[in-house]
């Protein structure tokens, strides 16, 4: 990457940072008494009356996904919000104006989102040692499948922030479209526990795949086959990658 | 070289707005260039298409010899923007924001933080590294975009309505500051309703209306074809009744004279008129700003022409 590129990056990267410290105790703080409360009520206090769930305690069972659905939502939520209050207050002409290309822009507000997610992640992980003993069955599942995750709803709210005219708008997918795809994404349960119906509709949920691949890094068992759910990963964030540099380079939502 | 070379470009909205007619405008490296016109002329699309900020329906844009189609980076390094909307992240400070901006040109974050010492300085808002923009007053607000706009030491700098709603002692010494500037070096293209701003500041000038270039000349030239110049005087008593040979006149109340003077005829010949009827004269102005006679006067005859 040239010199200028590279500092371009470091630049927005240390902005948007920047951004979410600024405000900790909306971005950093929420997840964490969120999570502590599922751990509560769900884990300790349900989850006994659950039982085992592939041979795991529930709270073992359920805590790879919790951690997820934290990545998820922190990832999207940051770049839909810092991109579309960039494009309110008008401060993306800063970058539009600068000689930026926009596969920079691009990875620079996913990554800032890929950070945010993270550092929720290790957070959501702290909490979690407070309610289960955590074993790690293999790493670099854990690691790739976290780092794939957020960058691919990175994207995805980089996107929804590009069409988006209003702040009702960025709170229109994740309420109608992400919320459920999570809850329903095999967080909460193994797939193998719905109607054979279910499982099949399931199939086509791609938070399946990011949960199942996540909680075999911890656990060993998925209900998904992992070649697939990477594939599907990797295709999926190389689609959106290259769709939210076109919308850009050609100024949706941006430049009249 | 021209720092700025516009041939034949057009602008059509998606509604079918046509924002500019296919404009043709040089600007010399090294001018202080004024693009003038009424609101609606043109003025914020051209600043937008040099800009990377509006796309362009036709035409050619080079910078510095750069095409903005095939050299989009190396024309967009050249120009330093001073737009007319506040477009800084209110919540960030104002060291920050200079920062980051070079940041997005290849500056490095060291020698960035080195030259928002330098610009915040110079733009008095070095006390104010700290606040964050949105405690900033209006002008403030206005010098911290321009201190953005020359962290990555343009050679060509872009003003649209720099100086709008700022106080006159902040204006005045915005004004020496950018005539500094310019004498540094850089080309400044200046936009303004202040039109005085335009006469003190510009060498050369183009009025922009309706997505026409209706006139492009160099300042001196244009105030030249000024035929008439209205004067108020304020006289030192009451006066029923005045006739003057030498100019058109009419007195305004008892005791405020206003006279047209046309090319070529002398105040002095006016003023020994005046004496030689026994009327003191206490104080005298000029009833518009020159440059404004002739913006008004260019805008009309540019519209009755266009039907």
């Amino acid at each position: 990457m040239q010199a200028g590129y590279r500092i371009a990056l470091k630049s927005i990267l240390y902005k948007e940072c920047n951004r979410f410290l600024r405000i900790w105790v909306q971005t950093l703080v929420p997840p964490a008494i969120t999570m502590t409360l599922y751990f509560v009520v769900f884990g300790s206090l349900i989850g006994r009356r659950v039982g085992e769930v592939h041979g795991f305690d529930y709270v073992e069972f359920m805590m790879p996904g919790l951690i997820m659905l934290s990545v998820i939502n922190n990832a999207y939520s940051n770049v839909s919000s810092s991109f579309f209050s960039a494009k309110f207050q008008r401060n993306i002409e800063e970058l539009l104006i600068a000689p930026v290309p926009t596969f920079v822009i691009v990875a620079g507000y996913v990554l800032g989102g890929v950070i945010r997610a993270v550092l929720v992640g290790v957070i959501v992980t702290v909490v979690a040692l407070f309610f289960v003993d955590i074993q790690i069955h293999n790493l670099f599942v854990i690691l790739s499948v976290l780092l794939l995750t957020a960058t691919l709803f990175a994207l995805a709210g980089l996107i929804n922030a590009v069409y988006a005219k209003t702040f009702d708008d960025i709170s229109i997918i994740p309420t109608f479209v992400l919320s459920p795809l999570t809850y329903l994404g095999g967080v909460f349960f193994s797939v193998s526990m719905l109607p054979g119906f279910w499982q099949q509709v399931s199939q086509l949920n791609p938070v399946i795949y990011m949960v199942n691949a996540f909680r075999y890094g911890f656990l060993g068992i998925s209900d998904v086959n992992l070649t697939f759910a990477f594939s599907a990963l990797v295709s999926l964030t190389l689609v959106l990658f290259v769709i939210a540099v076109r919308l850009i380079d050609r100024g949706t939502g941006i430049r009249s | 070289m021209y720092a700025l070379d516009i041939k034949s470009l057009k602008k059509t909205y998606k509604g079918g707005v046509e924002a500019l007619k296919g404009i043709d405008l040089k600007v010399k490296e090294g001018d202080f260039f004024a693009l003038l016109g009424p609101n609606g002329a043109g003025k914020s699309t051209t600043i937008g298409i040099l800009s990377a900020l509006v796309n362009k329906t036709s035409g050619q844009v080079k910078v510095f010899d750069y095409d903005i189609d095939q050299q989009l980076e190396a024309a967009k390094s050249q120009i330093g923007l001073v737009p007319q909307e506040f477009n800084f992240n209110q919540f960030e400070t104002v060291q920050q924001i200079v920062v980051n901006q070079a940041g997005y040109y290849g500056v490095e974050r060291k020698e960035a933080i080195k030259r928002s010492e330098t610009y915040l300085k110079q733009t008095d808002l070095w006390h104010k590294r700290n606040s964050p923009a949105r405690e900033l007053s209006g002008g403030m607000k206005r010098r911290l975009m321009i201190a953005r706009a020359m962290m990555h030491q343009p050679k060509l700098l872009i003003l649209d309505e720099p100086t709008a709603g700022v106080d006159i002692e902040i204006r005045r010494s915005m004004w020496q500051f950018l005539k500094a500037i310019n004498e540094s070096g850089v080309t400044i293209i200046l936009t303004t309703h202040y039109l005085e701003e335009a006469e003190s500041l510009c060498r050369n000038i183009a009025i922009i209306d309706k997505g026409r270039i209706i006139e492009n000349t160099s300042m001196k030239k244009l105030l030249g074809k000024l035929s008439v110049e209205t004067f108020i005087l304020d006289l030192d008593k009451d006066y029923q009744a005045l006739d003057l040979s030498q100019c058109e006149s009419q007195l305004l109340d008892a005791h405020t004279l206003q006279i047209a003077l046309n090319k070529g005829c002398h105040l002095n010949q006016v003023f020994a008129e005046l004496t030689e009827q026994g009327v003191g004269v206490l104080s005298m102005r000029n009833k518009a700003n020159r440059l404004e006679e002739l913006f008004v006067r260019l805008v009309e005859e540019g519209r009755e022409e266009q039907g």
